[in-house]
């Protein structure tokens, strides 16, 4: 972790993605900057870690694409979320967070 | 999961475009980049550097992508297979030549195979076969003895472990008043044959229960090729009759009689009739062995070895029960199929383990080639090895390589081995069990396969590691050259095995040419030349006349047969014929007590023969004199006997008027004469536990009893005169002159019979022999082209050593040293490898030992001179080079 970026395990940006997803459909660079948008630029995704997620994701049924305009009238590749998805979704954020509860209790702990 | 397997499939088959779409894709998100920095106030520039910058290496990111997609591994084989085939195809000498070699390795083991598969490891084609045994008695001369009727009634009654039994005795009949009358070949069975082996009639039934008593009413089955041939495949046979040996015999039904048993007892036939219906009075007698064979099904669930105690404990009881005729019986019982494959397994397993070598040596070849062209590519593979690929990834694409072409050579050794299996086969048909069911099936098409599979592996692993670990700065420097060394390394190890694997096949080769040729000079005891034997069979209304008529019309054919011109000599033969079939007989020497049991008895082979035999086959007189015109039905009995039974029996005493007392103390016969002892068994059957004491009997002098049954099937043996056409042609003149009624039938010259008796030998040991030979060629290819490559290789050295003076015999030293030293390596291996091996051949050599030194010797000589003259080009090429232009190739 170098100044204020944190590096996200595999697991947490399917999730993120995933969560951004869930309001409607985005390409992947609106994706990118919503994410970075709602962290307060603490987190930002690579795009070499990105789109083989995006992708992934795909191939797994979870979020469908389509090609269509984007805001400044070019060819997109929006992703949407699946009903798979959305069950996805609500299991691995509840997962996530009791995970973080969990780790935060012990974290908690006084340390001698 | 859905979803998974179609993005797979479009990511495997749509490629270009799943690609193109990544592209597109990427390219929107470099360009909203650039535009965000720009909206910031960076200038172009800027924008571009920290958009390049924020996305790292763009063919990393659509790698990673591409292995999101999960097709990459599959992607990577057909890439690599593309490559290969392009590589392939772009050096098609190269590629002609390993594939036509791998072709011939492959494809003889492939050939082999199937048969090795057909014969020995595929089940025998009946229901539940691993449930079939064969039986027999057990007597103290005769560890398989033939069952007697009255025996496999008992076994059948009272065993607990089969659930079937039947007895088969093969025979034969006249049939007459269909067509044109012929002689057919017969089976006498018990009722419960067919349905033991499951064999459906084709039309009507097959024999029931009881109705192979003796007296019961006639029956018979045709089989097919009889039921088209004679009776017009008429589709309402069933009822009417055939005319056998003068008698009806209702037609019961039609079956295929090509199920599968071909061994010998069990031959297909014409005709199949109740065993009740085989017309011989011996079939009441409980201690004839008649030589029927035996056969049953274990019952679900027990072993052979139980079933076999079963019927020891009926045989002691019956041996109790009826101490004079079954003292001393035991049971013995078999699986089938072993005994099926009993006699052809040796010769399989050692063809089998020749081919292996000639497929290693092939592969030894092919790796050769691979080696040599591998110095041209170690600086492709150094490349790539610095541009990222890992050294797994080369040697992956290497092995696909060499797998493509290993799957390549199976193929066309698939084609190949299909043609040379059938053409083999055509050579020899009868030899060979289960030959019928020999094919290119699955299983041998799997097994080829996997034969190509670890080929490909075999012979590319070597190349292949040495071009990954030669993958570097040092092959780029060097323009290919650095490696060699190493390379040599392998190369001669690789001719070493080449020798030696040759030597082996060579030498099994010499070893089993030097027994056939050691059997071709052996004497069987008569001189088969211009001889030749018939059936022939009277008309029918003398099956059913007096002896005297019988014999009266015996003597008729005699007188023809005499005044025939171009014959020598002519002989009537009942019972025993050299190498063609056996009878034996029960006596003991008159003067001593009667033995209590028949096991005790003496036996001996019998001949029933006419005065002619001796000079139609031959065989030397030694003492007194044979049987001649005087001995016939009205004067005493006697006999003539062989020297191996005059020395068993008399040791150095004089055997001439001694008597042998015959069936059961009711006949005594004289000794008349001493003849030479013939070969019943073979050529190869040097005697030590066959029976080889050989008994001759006048024709005439049979009981009537037995001369009413010969009007159906004498066998006839005439010599035609030298000079005279060849025996065949004068024999069916003959006898067409003789007689229009006289049915004759298989007819075969001594000669043939004699071959025939040798024809498996002899086939196996020129497949053996081509093995050898294609080895031979191969390892001298090898060798070929080691010495060229060596030769191509210090070209620039041997420039260098003439220029400043080297001779041609040190050119010629430079050369063949190295190569000399691993010939001599690989023949002493070779050597070593077949002292261990060759006696793993012992039982199929014959006169000669399995270390024979003058074989041994003679074919490392014929090894050193092929490696030599296969060194002959490339060296005369070595000592030919002009140092200038060698010299100048830097």
């Amino acid at each position: 972790m170098d100044g204020d970026r944190i590096d996200l395990p595999q697991g947490t940006l399917d999730l993120l993605i995933l969560k951004t997803l869930a309001l409607g459909a985005l390409h992947g660079w609106a994706i990118s900057v919503r994410v970075q948008q709602i962290s307060g630029g603490a987190l930002q995704i690579q795009q070499g870690s990105l789109y083989p997620a995006l992708h992934r994701l795909e191939r797994r049924g979870w979020i469908e694409a389509r090609w269509g305009t984007s805001e400044n009238n070019r060819r997109a590749k929006y992703y949407e979320l699946t009903a798979r998805g959305r069950r996805e979704l609500a299991a691995e954020e509840s997962a996530w967070l009791r995970l973080t509860a969990a780790v935060a209790q012990v974290l908690a702990e006084p340390s001698s | 999961m859905w979803n998974d397997l179609i993005h797979r499939c479009r990511a495997l088959f749509r490629r270009r475009a799943v690609e193109s779409e990544l592209d597109d894709e990427l390219r929107f998100h470099h360009e909203r980049e650039i535009e965000r920095h720009l909206l910031a106030g960076r200038t172009r520039q800027e924008a571009e550097r920290l958009t390049r910058l924020a996305f790292g290496g763009l063919d990393q990111v659509k790698e990673s992508c591409r292995r999101a997609r999960g097709v990459e591994p599959l992607e990577t084989l057909l890439r690599d297979l593309g490559y290969g085939l392009r590589m392939l195809r772009g050096h098609p000498a190269f590629s002609a030549i390993a594939v036509l070699t791998l072709a011939i390795g492959i494809g003889a083991n492939t050939a082999l195979f199937s048969v090795v598969d057909g014969v020995l490891f595929k089940p025998l084609p009946f229901p539940h076969p691993e449930q079939l045994v064969r039986l027999h008695e057990s007597r103290p001369n005769f560890p398989n003895a033939s069952i007697s009727y009255l025996n496999f009634r008992d076994w059948q009654r009272e065993n607990r472990t089969l659930s079937a039994m039947a007895i088969v005795r093969t025979t034969g009949f006249s049939l007459t008043g269909s067509g044109e009358a012929e002689q057919v070949d017969a089976e006498a069975v018990s009722s419960d044959f067919f349905s033991l082996l499951g064999v459906r009639p084709l039309l009507g039934r097959t024999f029931v229960r009881g109705e192979d008593e003796i007296g019961a009413a006639p029956a018979v089955l045709v089989s097919a090729g009889l039921w088209r041939r004679k009776l017009g495949a008429a589709p309402d046979v069933v009822g009417k009759s055939l005319t056998l040996d003068g008698r009806a015999y209702p037609i019961a039904g039609v079956i295929d009689p090509h199920f599968g048993l071909r061994i010998q007892g069990f031959d297909p036939a014409d005709v199949y009739v109740p065993l009740g219906q085989w017309r011989n009075p011996l079939l009441r007698s409980r201690a004839s062995g008649l030589g029927m064979h035996g056969v049953g099904r274990l019952r679900p669930g027990v072993t052979v070895e139980q079933a076999r105690a079963d019927l020891e404990r009926i045989a002691r009881n019956l041996a109790a029960a009826y101490p004079q005729d079954d003292k001393g019986v035991g049971a013995k019982v078999v699986p089938l199929k072993d005994e099926v494959v009993r006699d052809v397994r040796p010769y399989l397993v050692v063809l089998l383990a020749a081919v292996g070598c000639v497929l290693l040596i092939a592969c030894v070849n092919v790796a050769n080639l691979l080696l040599a062209r591998s110095t041209g590519r170690a600086g492709e593979f150094a490349v790539r090895a610095a541009l990222g690929a890992s050294r797994g990834r080369l040697i992956r694409q290497l092995l696909t390589e060499s797998v493509l072409l290993a799957v390549a050579g199976g193929g066309l050794g698939v084609l190949l081995a299909g043609w040379g299996t059938r053409a083999a086969l055509g050579l020899l048909p009868a030899a060979l069990p289960r030959a019928n069911e020999v094919g290119m099936d699955a299983r041998v098409l799997a097994f080829t396969l996997v034969v190509s599979l670890a080929a490909g592996v075999l012979f590319g692993l070597a190349p292949a590691l040495k071009i990954a670990r030669a993958g570097g700065q040092q092959a780029l420097k060097e323009g290919g050259r650095g490696a060699s060394g190493a390379r040599h390394r392998a190369q001669d190890v690789f001719v070493t095995i080449e020798m030696a694997a040759a030597l082996v096949l060579l030498i099994g080769a010499g070893l089993m040419i030097r027994s056939l040729g050691k059997l071709w000079s052996v004497d069987p005891g008569f001189r088969p030349g211009r001889v030749a034997m018939a059936n022939l069979a009277l008309p029918p209304p003398l099956m059913t006349a007096s002896p005297a008529a019988v014999r009266a019309a015996w003597r008729a054919v005699d007188a023809k047969l005499a005044a025939a011109p171009g014959l020598l000599g002519s002989s009537l033969t009942w019972a025993a014929i050299p190498l063609v079939t056996d009878d034996e007989l029960l006596f003991w020497l008159d003067g001593r007590p009667k033995p209590a049991s028949v096991n005790e008895m003496s036996w001996a082979l019998r001949y029933i023969v006419e005065p002619g035999y001796l000079r139609t086959l031959g065989i030397p007189l030694l003492r007194g004199r044979f049987l001649d015109a005087r001995d016939d039905e009205h004067s005493p009995p006697v006999v003539v006997v062989d020297e191996t039974f005059a020395r068993q029996f008399f040791g150095d005493r004089d055997p001439l008027h001694r008597r042998l007392a015959l069936d059961g103390g009711a006949r005594r016969a004289e000794i008349v004469g001493v003849v030479g002892h013939v070969k019943q068994w073979g050529l190869d059957q040097d005697g030590r536990d066959r029976l080889q004491a050989e008994v001759y009997f006048p024709f005439m002098q049979m009981p009537d009893a037995a001369m009413v049954l010969t009007p159906s099937n004498a066998t006839v043996v005439v010599r035609s005169a030298p000079g005279a056409p060849p025996v065949f042609t004068t024999v069916r003149r003959v006898l067409r002159e003789i007689s229009a009624d006289l049915e004759v039938s298989g007819m075969q010259t001594m000669n043939e019979v004699v071959a025939g008796s040798l024809a498996a030998r002899r086939f196996s040991m020129i497949l053996f022999g081509s093995f050898a030979l294609v080895a031979l060629a191969l390892a001298s290819i090898g060798v070929y082209g080691v010495t060229s490559y060596l030769v191509g290789q210090k070209t620039h050295e041997i420039g260098l050593r003439i220029a400043l003076g080297a001779g041609r015999v040190d050119v010629l030293r430079l050369v063949l040293g190295q190569g000399a030293r691993t010939a001599v390596l690989g023949a002493a291996a070779g050597l070593a490898a077949a002292l261990g091996t060759t006696r793993l051949m012992g039982h199929l050599l014959y006169g000669v030992s399995a270390t024979d030194p003058l074989t041994f010797a003679a074919v490392v000589a014929v090894l050193a001179a092929v490696a030599l003259a296969a060194c002959y080009v490339p060296a005369s090429r070595a000592m030919g080079i002009d140092p200038t232009v060698a010299l100048r190739r830097e």
